[in-house]
């Protein structure tokens, strides 16, 4: 699943005591307090006026499951046993009929495939940008962020597991059609409309017609993903996206096939794809304490990324929290996440960033030229930013990104 | 495990020593044949009940058939006489029994209604009242397409999905498996009857017993790569199911050689038999071999033929899970 900047926000509205953001019968002053409870719970009340669940529209929305239910885009009718291949992701699940594939939101009914988490929102927040992370897109702005259930990878270490590593059914969910979340995301004053928390690649029909239906009402949109994906797919679904995240989970096969069960080579494919589209697109490496924590991985990492994709992509360098099936491990210290940055920095990378350490230094963006700051970042809050028209306000060095909307 | 397995292992070894010792220290062709000999205490029991006439002259299943049908096989399996015997062997008046059914496949092979009304029938005459029995599956709206009728409440037989009360919100997990556990299984069931139907299974080769208790967690779908193989050994460990679970009657009325686990009926034929036993591995053993001979006699490869043998039965037999026997030498296969 797609990891987010804080390890230890719940994204799910019943895990939090609180109805499905979509719902009406929420009143303000249940959401107010769940707004605040979560503020606590970050240490930093001053985020908790983005942590408001979105105010519900007219009706409540009954769930159907006929209205989530659309015929999925990515995949191949087999000819024995009204079989399929699913071709979204690399996984290539073969579905029997009756049966799902491994992401759990895609089932094979009398030989065709359908998505049941179309418009299938199971939560939704409106978050600043920075928390995704993106740290080159229009800083200090709003993202209408929102999740349906489902995963094609199981990570063990997934802090929205209660989301991503279950079935549709199983979660809380609001009917949100594309259309409703473009005026929704309008209203609220987000340029942007994230899809994030579980993982988008399983419902990418959805990110695609929420996209369309952004697009034509002025709202952009962003994926936060783990790249897990066909090529097909990918340049289908996420060609449709403003900018990209992607979470390398780590830079060895055998850690994605032990810690994430999936695979290293797809997702490095897709960022070099991505790259070649000229999607703007960053990276987040979560550190994972005695997994993925050595000299040798961040250099390894750190001369791929400037070789196949170049030193202009942002990588962020976060801190592991103990969740899901890694409750084992300590959380990563700082120390460590500094000797990440400074090796990656070595090799030549211009914008290496620490996240999940509120008020570390090295989350605001410097220009890679002249050293001075361009963003200051408190917390999710870009408190100050100096960059004009995609450059250093101090020596002109262009700065890439997407800096203006 | 069989409890006659687990319990008759330390005796077993007392009688090899002994043996050995009354032999005079023989050498190892005398103790071989002496363990052969004993091992016949050490069998998992697999008893196969057969009716041809089950349905009758027409294609439905005949209660009275069923219900004489499930009482051979279980007076074979405990060696009783009495039809009544083997359920008070099992279960104790006061306890709550779930019948974990399975209604994935739908209309024509999901597990019989009127084999889960004889097992009703048989737990309450054994003094377990109606309302302590819960037949559950996953979903209540798969089990009433299938045929079950939902009910809650009141002094009658319960029957419902995990839908109906969700799943624990604490994972459990064991090896490679991380799981949600239904809290039908863990808040409504002191005793765990297993009532799987004897299936082809695209991905992991065959589904019997073992496999049938992916109905039971909320990620069913993350353990299906490799032929569903270490994972459905793994969750047939976790102490909330193994500790509870007592029998396995397998419904082969109607069963399925290829193309499952959806119904095909093409692929499925009128066995007309029940499978019980209380090692389900031995059970999953035994089915399987019959699904393969089906195949063969079908002009089909065979599973492993196909690449999708079920290894994960090998696996729960294994040094690491020991949830029963796969070795043939080790199962009577009683046919009644």
């Amino acid at each position: 699943m797609a990891h987010e900047f804080d390890a230890r926000e719940s994204q799910n509205p019943a895990v939090r005591g609180e109805r499905s953001p979509f719902s009406c019968s929420l009143d303000r002053r249940s959401f107010l307090q769940g707004a605040v409870a979560s503020g606590v719970a970050l240490g930093a009340c001053e985020f908790a006026q983005f942590l408001v669940p979105i105010p519900a529209w007219a009706g409540p929305q009954k769930q159907d499951d006929s209205q989530f239910t659309v015929e999925a885009k990515f995949y191949q009718k087999l000819p024995d046993n009204k079989k399929i291949k699913c071709k979204l992701c690399p996984r290539e699940c073969t579905v029997g009929d009756r049966e799902r594939g491994y992401c759990g939101v895609r089932e094979n009914r009398g030989g065709t495939y359908y998505t049941l988490v179309h418009s299938r929102v199971c939560a939704a927040h409106i978050d600043p940008i920075e928390k995704k992370p993106l740290f080159h897109y229009l800083p200090g702005t709003l993202a209408f962020s929102l999740a349906t259930a489902g995963c094609n990878v199981n990570c063990k270490f997934c802090q929205n597991w209660d989301i991503s590593q279950v079935r549709p059914e199983q979660v809380p969910a609001d009917y949100a059609p594309p259309k409703l979340v473009a005026e929704l995301a309008k209203q609220r004053n987000c340029p942007t409309i994230a899809y994030t928390y579980s993982e988008p690649v399983v419902f990418s029909e959805y990110i695609m017609d929420a996209a369309d239906a952004g697009h034509e009402a002025g709202v952009r949109s962003v994926v936060v993903s783990n790249g897990y994906m066909q090529e097909e797919a990918l340049k289908t679904a996420y060609g449709k996206m403003d900018a990209v995240k992607i979470d390398l989970k780590a830079f060895t096969e055998s850690y994605y096939k032990d810690v994430v069960v999936g695979e290293l080579k797809p997702v490095l494919d897709s960022l070099v794809t991505l790259r070649k589209m000229n999607k703007w697109t960053e990276i987040v490496y979560l550190v994972v304490p005695t997994l993925n924590n050595s000299d040798d991985e961040f250099r390894g990492l750190a001369r791929w990324i400037k070789t196949d994709l170049g030193v202009d992509v942002p990588i962020h360098f976060t801190q592991f929290h103990p969740e899901y099936l890694l409750k084992n491990l300590p959380i990563t210290s700082v120390p460590t996440l500094e000797r990440a940055k400074a090796i990656a920095d070595a090799e030549g990378l211009h914008y290496v960033y620490i996240g999940n350490v509120p008020g570390h230094p090295a989350q605001n963006t410097y220009c890679p030229k002249c050293r001075r700051m361009l963003v200051e970042r408190v917390g999710f809050t870009a408190s100050q930013i100096l960059i004009r028209k995609g450059s250093c306000s101090f020596c002109g060095q262009p700065i890439p990104g997407i800096w203006h909307a | 495990m069989s409890a006659m397995r687990s319990a008759s292992r330390r005796d077993f070894l007392k009688k090899c020593l002994t043996g050995a010792a009354v032999l005079g220290a023989s050498g190892p062709v005398e103790l071989l044949a002496a363990a052969e000999q004993e091992s016949v205490f050490v069998k998992s029991r697999v008893v196969i009940a057969r009716d041809a006439m089950l349905r009758g002259t027409g294609a439905a299943v005949e209660s009275h058939r069923m219900l004489s049908l499930l009482d051979r096989a279980m007076q074979a399996l405990f060696d009783r006489d009495n039809p009544i015997e083997p359920w008070k062997k099992l279960v104790r008046p006061g306890e709550t029994v779930g019948l974990k059914v399975n209604a994935l496949g739908g209309r024509g092979l999901s597990t019989n209604l009127q084999l889960v009304e004889a097992i009703c029938d048989r737990l309450q005459d054994a003094g377990i009242k109606a309302g302590d029995i819960v037949v559950w599956d996953r979903d209540s709206d798969e089990m009433e397409h299938v045929g079950f009728h939902v009910a809650t409440g009141g002094n009658r037989v319960q029957c419902f999905g995990t839908d109906r009360v969700d799943y624990e919100q604490e994972l459990v997990t064991h090896g490679s498996v991380g799981s949600r556990l239904s809290k039908i299984l863990t808040q409504r069931c002191d005793v765990l009857i297993n009532v799987p139907v004897l299936k082809d299974h695209d991905g992991a080769g065959v589904t019997m017993a073992l496999k049938s208790m992916y109905g039971v967690i909320h990620n069913p779908n993350k353990y299906h790569p490799n032929g569903c193989n270490p994972y459905i050994a793994d969750l047939n460990m976790l102490p909330e199911i193994r500790t509870r679970m007592r029998l396995t009657i397998c419904d082969a009325t109607t069963a399925c050689f290829e193309g499952g686990p959806g119904f095909k009926p093409e692929y499925s034929w009128k066995n007309n038999a029940l499978m019980v036993s209380q090692d389900p591995v031995a059970l999953d053993y035994t089915g399987w071999q019959i699904i393969e001979r089906k195949r063969a006699e079908k002009g089909l490869n065979s599973l492993e033929g196909d690449k999708r043998a079920p290894h994960y039965i090998a696996t729960a037999a294994d040094a690491q899970h020991r949830l029963g026997t796969n070795d043939p030498r080790r199962i009577a296969v009683v046919e009644v």
